[in-house]
């Protein structure tokens, strides 16, 4: 059994709200998906929206993420426009990306989404620069970069990590490390697979390990991290080790491919936090939550489908600012 | 906007150092960062002054580390600031090209234009004193091939200083390549601020023969060449394009089917590249019986070698470019050559090493 963090029940009930909210979205994705509607590449949170909800639960306003091109946990969790980012799937004039982004790459800068990018590990350094400017700007304001295990295979990582250490920039890394890049486990790509926190130590990024995919002891590691960057100490790294349900890309399960096997992730669906978390919930309270979720999910179809395409010019468009 | 004349003469490397003061001053969102820009050579004096007047917050070196520098440039300027990032060859800008490319181009359309990226990237191209083959390179095409750049390559302190300012001030990603034989050549330079703005070229020298295009300092080198070709009754009109991107090919189609004759000088090879477009827009526009001849001169197709007798072969220069000229203009007359003694550029003759 995981260790008990101190939550509220009011706590308890705003994170299981956020983590179903983004499970939920996940899976009428997946089921609208087959239909060809969403036309645009999904690579689905389910499995992991509990790093997202975990480290922007103890986030202010103007802190700003970035993440991957698996990112609708993070867009959701920092309070990007749900209609926005469906309709953005279904290519519509009124997504968040105008329709030009689609699933890969999200972005709701008035909430403080920077925007997602699919060549793994580029918004790493980009970040950092955010970082940067937060830190010039002196409002005790906080960059947060999500990416996978595999982006710390990039050259940038590093670079990067080096760069935040030797400016003390305001920035937390967040390692959402699902054991596979594509369909390529760690243990193939690193000669030391557990070693991602003592490499970030090394280079002076005090780093700290998440394992049991304990959506408030992430949330503890990423808070106190938080209060000591806001105060100035510099930038800080989680890795949370986490499991993708879904395949890489795409709506479906894959565990009858041969790179995995079902019982790997058996122990994970197992410990889920969805259902974790529900069952830390009065029945009642919970139901009316699920209701809210269903209206909020289902009214962003209906936006996304009766949304309008963009027009021809719009191809033109934002090609130069 | 152009400079008021004023007879004021700037060396090229001071016009850049005098647009990031007067912009750094005017803006506090400037900043320029890079590795040596705060060292005792500043970049070869082009950064000389701004730590002492502008701080270490505004002013700083960085690990050499161009692939995430670049995204921390583009992530900074997403976030409201104005980045000037520098690299001391063209060459290591291959270590930046997946943020480059990948990002800063995209950023403002693939995010339906909700961030900016007010970027510049300044970088220089080498030539002479063995800088061989890698920093000698003008990869401009490669950036000119992405939407979403804007590519500049100024050829006098005039719009060094100019073109600067402009991409300061631009909300888009600039590629400001400077040639390193430029920088001590002077021109007249106007103290205020002012902007050469993108998209505009200029007329160096007017001729009724021939249309010549030279970019970066293959525009000093064409200059020279239709002085040299005056002198035996050749009228070169030698066109500047100073911004590659967004290229002002109007300008040149206009004087092209004018002279009827387009060569086209590139600081860089001709495969796949400007003057390969230059002279593609031309014809696209000349309509269907063109009766423009078209010519271009750029590197030799090989590495740029270090040895002075290869790499004098390796660049055209106004001897060539006048011999090549002459034989378009005068195709039934011998060829004709000007003196070598009277091809040599002064600024490049004194030009010596390590740098």
């Amino acid at each position: 059994m995981p260790k008990a963090f101190a939550a509220s029940p009011a706590d308890i009930e705003r994170v299981y709200r956020a983590i179903k909210r983004i499970r939920r979205v996940e899976e009428v994705t997946a089921d609208i998906y087959p239909s060809d509607k969403i036309k645009s590449p999904v690579h689905l949170a389910i499995g992991q929206e509990l790093v997202s909800v975990a480290v922007c639960d103890v986030l202010k306003p103007g802190d700003v993420v970035g993440g991957s091109y698996r990112s609708h946990a993070v867009f959701l969790a920092k309070g990007g426009d749900l209609n926005a980012m469906m309709a953005e799937m279904y290519g519509k004039d009124t997504g968040c990306c105008r329709g030009k982004g689609g699933s890969m790459h999200i972005g709701d800068a008035a909430v403080g989404v920077a925007g997602s990018s699919a060549v793994v590990g580029t918004q790493i350094p980009m970040m950092a620069g955010y970082a940067l400017a937060l830190k010039h700007q002196a409002k005790g304001g906080v960059a947060v970069v999500f990416f996978g295990d595999g982006a710390t295979e990039e050259g940038c990582f590093y670079e990067t990590l080096n760069f935040a250490a030797l400016m003390n920039l305001p920035l937390l890394f967040v390692c959402e490390n699902n054991g596979y890049a594509i369909h390529e486990p760690i243990a193939k790509r690193r000669a030391r697979p557990d070693a991602l926190c003592a490499i970030a130590n090394a280079m002076g990024v005090p780093a700290r390990r998440v394992a049991d995919g304990n959506t408030f002891a992430v949330r503890d590691a990423a808070g106190s991290a938080i209060e000591r960057i806001r105060k100035g100490g510099g930038p800080e790294f989680i890795e949370a080790q986490v499991y993708r349900w879904r395949e890489h890309v795409g709506p479906n399960e894959d565990f009858d491919q041969d790179y995995r096997c079902r019982s790997e992730a058996e122990p994970w669906m197992a410990n889920d936090e969805v259902t974790r978390l529900a069952a830390l919930i009065d029945p009642a309270i919970r139901a009316a939550i699920d209701d809210r979720i269903e209206a909020e999910i289902a009214a962003a179809v209906t936006f996304a489908e009766q949304s309008p395409p963009p027009k021809p010019e719009e191809l033109h468009t934002n090609v130069f600012a | 906007m152009s400079s008021p004349e004023t007879g004021r003469q700037l060396r090229y490397v001071d016009a850049l150092c005098e647009a990031f003061d007067q912009e750094m001053e005017r803006d506090p969102s400037v900043f320029v960062f890079g590795l040596d820009v705060d060292d005792h050579k500043s970049i070869q004096g082009s950064t000389k002054g701004l730590l002492q007047k502008f701080g270490p917050e505004r002013v700083f070196t960085t690990p050499l580390s161009e692939d995430a520098m670049t995204g921390v440039a583009i992530g900074a300027a997403m976030a409201g600031m104005r980045p000037i990032h520098v690299h001391i060859r063209m060459d290591f800008m291959m270590l930046a090209m997946n943020q480059l490319v990948n990002i800063a181009a995209k950023a403002h359309y693939m995010w339906g234009g909700q961030v900016k990226v007010p970027l510049v990237v300044r970088s220089m191209i080498g030539k002479s004193w063995g800088q061989g083959a890698q920093h000698s390179q003008g990869l401009h095409s490669m950036f000119m091939h992405v939407p979403g750049l804007k590519v500049v390559a100024p050829s006098n302190a005039h719009d060094a200083k100019g073109c600067m300012i402009a991409a300061i001030r631009d909300d888009n990603p600039v590629v400001f390549m400077e040639h390193r034989l430029l920088y001590p050549t002077q021109s007249e330079v106007a103290l205020e601020p002012f902007t050469v703005e993108p998209g505009k070229a200029r007329i160096c020298t007017h001729g009724d023969d021939i249309t010549i295009v030279g970019i970066s300092n293959m525009a000093q080198e064409a200059i020279r060449a239709a002085e040299l070709l005056a002198e035996v009754g050749v009228h070169a009109e030698v066109i500047d394009p100073i911004w590659l991107a967004p290229l002002d090919i109007e300008t040149i189609a206009a004087s092209a089917r004018r002279t009827r004759r387009l060569l086209v000088i590139d600081n860089s090879w001709t495969m796949a590249g400007a003057s390969a477009e230059i002279i593609a827009g031309v014809m696209e526009r000349a309509g269907p019986q063109p009766g423009i001849q078209a010519e271009r001169m750029g590197f030799s197709p090989s590495a740029c070698p270090t040895s002075p007798w290869l790499e004098e072969l390796f660049y055209p220069n106004p001897g060539t470019i006048a011999a090549t000229a002459w034989t378009m203009v005068r195709p039934g007359d011998k060829p004709w050559a000007p003196s070598p003694e009277r091809t040599k550029l002064a600024y490049q003759v004194q030009f010596k090493g390590p740098f």
